[in-house]
């Protein structure tokens, strides 16, 4: 079948239409090329980017020293636990309270442990994916897919259930 | 019911300030045979060469995780009926729901206090 050329009236559609996503592409590749100026000027040594190393080790510091601190607060309250034993019974119910406040306050060592573990991936990611745009190499690296895992928390005020929503789960 | 607060207690967590926090606090409610491991495969070993009566255990760990644990715990034949609480800073209802579709005893939302783990564990014992 012989091609035929459209009418007057479509053609005149379809030279805005071209034109307007000429004009796109246009604008589309002025992004782009832009976009690749910015990562080409990115250097090593830039400060902001020299720093994303040195912030994940802070952060690693932070929960190691918090960690070892904790540890040095439990080996009190042990001390303090031998000492409540010898005591009569009114101070040693005191002491006994006072200690086990101590033990649950210190299990904020573990949730921010984790909270600070969090931020440490996601500022290897950035540090990964500056490094492979730098490279020319096109990121393959999968996102991990956090809520495909289970492995969110903690959650943030608001962001999880409560202890008595769970009970309510459990009754 | 009365509780034996003889039997053995394992408390599995990556960070050790936490084991050793639920171990003291699992002492002061006169549990004192406790022991601890630091992730799943660790914990599944000692469960297979010894003779705990509860697991006590956190969600987010390498390389096998709490839920992962849990798991194993309910496929094994000798172990399946043995109570686990999961300890966890995992608060999302679908965490909850999977922990609980797995065969979980009990669930508690970290940070807790000493009187939500001594109620969860004696709610546990008492229908084991």
């Amino acid at each position: 079948m012989p091609d035929q050329a459209p009418p007057v009236a479509i053609r005149g559609d379809l030279d805005t239409t071209v034109q307007s996503l000429m004009s796109e592409l246009d604008a589309l590749s002025r992004i782009i090329a832009d976009a690749r100026q910015e990562v080409a000027a990115l250097r090593a040594d830039d400060s902001d980017v020299a720093d994303i190393p040195g912030a994940t080790d802070e952060l690693a510091a932070i929960v190691s020293h918090t960690a070892q601190a904790t540890h040095e607060i439990l080996d009190s309250c042990e001390a303090l636990e031998t000492v409540a034993a010898r005591v009569g019974d009114v101070d040693a119910d005191v002491l006994q309270h006072a200690i086990t406040r101590i033990y649950e306050a210190c299990s904020f060592q573990d949730i921010t442990g984790q909270r600070i573990a969090k931020v440490v991936a996601a500022l290897q990611a950035v540090e990964r994916r500056i490094a492979r745009a730098r490279q020319g190499i096109p990121d393959r690296i999968p996102a991990i897919a956090a809520a495909a895992t289970l492995l969110n928390g903690p959650q943030l005020p608001g962001n999880g259930i409560s202890q008595s929503a769970i009970d309510a789960l459990f009754d | 019911m009365t509780i034996d607060r003889n039997m053995k207690v394992l408390v599995v967590d990556d960070y050790k300030t936490m084991t050793r926090i639920i171990r003291n606090l699992l002492k002061q409610i006169e549990f004192n045979e406790t022991d601890e491991a630091s992730d799943g495969h660790e914990a599944l070993a000692k469960l297979r060469a010894g003779n705990f009566g509860l697991v006590i255990s956190d969600w987010n760990m390498q390389p096998m995780t709490g839920l992962d644990l849990l798991k194993e715990v309910r496929a094994d034949a000798r172990l399946k009926h043995l109570p686990f609480i999961m300890v966890t800073a995992e608060s999302k209802t679908e965490n909850v729901v999977a922990a609980k579709q797995a065969g979980v005893s009990n669930y508690i939302v970290k940070p807790f206090n000493a009187e939500t783990l001594r109620d969860k564990i004696e709610k546990v014992l008492v229908h084991a």
